[in-house]
């Protein structure tokens, strides 16, 4: 569900980043801002306009608030959890417990703060894992060309051709097989090993074109008479040249990998019941939803937030990166 | 034009290959007993496994057995089951279903993203454009399989407008409700995808000059703007009809709907790693086609686009 996103948004970012490259390779640009008349980076730039949105302070606080949720849930509830009453099975929310209790008469609040842990760690290690891997393979894929390109581009179309929701419940049934006895750690990281070997694909196209436009520049052209290794040229001259359009798919995916991993949780092959997840929660209350709806609307609830501030933030991030809205 | 064509089609040859052995692989080791629980209460006979293993190559190495499923593949030839039955079977079964249920999808966020997208690129900022921003974020923000429960609890149970499950047969018209919700996401990129192709192209020169030299407005935008502003579009929608069927797992489930869907759980469930693979190689052989025809369709688009 989140890959066409990703089809097409590549698409588009690898027309930027070849704007963007060639508008960064004349170096210092004339100061976006022009109130003090300084010469900013497209970083500084990029954060000036960033603090006047207020959609990007809304986002910010909401992702602030989340990651203290995650951090330390018992600031939030000192209720355990896992603590399970059977007497008070799907009561509906009261002063007692703001959100009502599920099938098994656990707390659904003290559930929901402690769902955010899981979602965060997944959405964030596996933006993570997506961004290094494929720009890594973008880079020399673009840098050196030829036939390690061509091996390394259709090694990506491999993966770019399986169909997300798909490929990611026949990897998981491999290795992730309901009724293992896995810890929750390994559980997590199984889920962020199948969205980043299903994903890396998109960031490495939008890298390697952006490289194949960077490399083409004045400075990559200068850096080589001087004698740099290709290496010192990779790292040191295309890396901060080409890193502003992958960090901006990079951040409008992050929320869409939070939705990913609890649709795969929902479809039963994701993360399961020793870790707390909003997706194992909303599957849980799919049965139940005319006796008790509540089980399934503050999850579901939570969730949309978290997707909502994160893909705002990711909008925020594209329009302050991008030369055209300037 | 025809030696481009060639040359992406042998372009696809290796992408197919791998991509069918990457899944052939991962359901080759999908863990536990293909033959528990075939034979009744008790475990199989030594002389029935055998005959078994020997029928689906299971004692040959991994290569070997992917090389035979292939050529047999190659002649339209899917396999079998464990018991017999024909994967060609049970996939022409399921796969109508999917396909229709993906196509009413596309339908929609087609109609519906781009007029939505049309309406706010060409307004500019406003009411219509602030409305549509927000409730397209809302809607890449709600998972599917949340609207999908919202959507059949609110119209199927509660109003009783829409049948909370689909029949067995799945007609068109039962579609629509799940259609809509496949395609809940989607709508909403399309619509920002039309909405900022819209508003880039609207000032440029083509258009000014279809402006100045007195076309009337519906020619304006209709041919000069539309035409310009529709190949990410449709880039998008292409390669967004194979995600779509891929992604019917979830709204499959929810309205009980007979797809692939429920053919992948149950294949896995048992073990049945020919069912799988043969779901996913349908569906990579459509993600492939409409990627080639969606290239090719760019040139009908903006004729300045040659192919070499």
């Amino acid at each position: 569900m989140t890959d066409p996103t990703a089809a097409a948004s590549a698409g588009k970012m690898e027309t930027r980043a070849q704007e963007e490259i060639t508008a960064e390779g004349h170096g210092a640009r004339p100061g976006g801002g022009a109130d003090d008349g300084k010469q900013r980076s497209l970083w500084g730039d990029a954060w000036v306009s960033l603090r006047r949105r207020p959609i990007f302070i809304i986002s910010a606080v909401i992702i602030l608030f989340l990651t203290v949720m995650a951090l330390f849930p018992g600031l939030f509830t000192s209720v355990d959890p896992t603590k399970a009453d059977l007497s008070l099975a799907r009561q509906t929310p009261s002063a007692d417990a703001w959100f009502g209790y599920d099938q098994q008469g656990r707390d659904i609040y003290a559930r929901v703060i402690h769902g955010v842990r899981a979602s965060l760690v997944v959405g964030v290690l596996a933006t993570l894992g997506t961004v290094l891997l494929g720009s890594l393979v973008g880079l020399f894929a673009g840098f050196y060309g030829g036939w390690l390109d061509a091996i390394l581009s259709r090694f990506a179309d491999v993966f770019f051709g399986l169909p997300f929701v798909l490929g990611a419940i026949v990897i998981l049934s491999t290795f992730n097989p309901p009724g293992t006895p896995y810890g929750p750690v390994r559980i997590i990281f199984q889920v962020i090993f199948s969205i980043v070997v299903l994903s890396w694909p998109v960031t490495m196209r939008i890298m390697r074109s952006a490289a194949l436009t960077a490399k083409q520049q004045d400075y990559v052209k200068a850096a080589r008479a001087l004698g740099a290794s290709p290496t010192r040229i990779i790292f040191r001259h295309l890396l901060p040249n080409t890193l502003a359009p992958v960090l901006v798919y990079g951040s409008i995916a992050l929320g869409t990998y939070i939705a990913l991993e609890a649709t795969l949780s929902f479809l039963g092959v994701g993360l399961r019941t020793p870790v707390v997840s909003w997706g194992v929660m909303i599957s849980d209350a799919k049965e139940l939803l005319r006796i008790a709806p509540h089980m399934l609307l503050f999850p579901a609830g939570a969730l949309a937030v978290t997707v909502l501030a994160f893909v705002m933030l990711g909008d925020a991030v594209r329009d302050a990166l991008d030369p055209k809205m300037r | 034009m025809g030696r481009y064509v060639a040359r992406r089609l042998l372009q696809l040859i290796p992408v197919f290959i791998g991509t069918t052995f990457l899944i052939y692989l991962l359901v080759w080791a999908l863990p536990g007993d293909p033959f528990a629980g075939k034979c009744g209460e008790r475990p199989c006979p030594e002389s029935f496994v055998a005959v078994m293993r020997e029928k689906f190559n299971m004692d040959d190495p991994l290569f070997i057995q992917y090389g035979k499923y292939l050529l047999n593949l190659l002649q339209g030839d899917f396999g079998e089951t464990f018991s017999g039955t024909s994967v060609g079977t049970l996939i022409s079964n399921a796969y109508p279903v999917t396909i229709r249920l993906a196509l009413i999808a596309l339908l929609f966020e087609a109609l519906i993203g781009v007029i939505a997208g049309i309406l706010t690129g060409l307004r500019g900022r406003g009411f219509m454009d602030n409305l549509v921003l927000v409730s397209t974020l809302f809607l890449i923000a709600i998972p599917t399989f949340v609207t999908g429960y919202l959507v059949q609890t609110v119209f199927g149970l509660q109003l009783g407008w829409i049948a909370p499950t689909v029949s067995g047969n799945a007609s068109w018209g039962e579609l629509l409700a799940p259609g809509f919700v496949l395609a809940s996401v989607s709508m909403a990129y399309v619509a920002r995808l039309t909405r900022t192709s819209i508003a880039e192209n609207k000032r440029a020169d083509f258009v000014r000059t279809a402006v100045a030299k007195g076309q009337p407005q519906h020619r304006v935008v209709g041919v000069h703007l539309l035409r310009n502003s529709a190949i990410p579009v449709v880039t998008f929608l292409g390669t967004d009809l194979g995600a779509l069927m891929g992604g019917a797992i979830v709204t499959e489930g929810i309205f009980n709907i007979n797809g692939i869907g429920g053919l992948v759980f149950r294949s896995i469930a048992r073990q049945e790693g020919t069912t799988v693979t043969g779901v996913v190689v349908l569906l990579v052989i459509v993600y492939l086609v409409m990627n080639l025809l969606v290239d090719l369709l760019y040139a009908v688009l903006d004729p300045r686009i040659r192919y070499d």
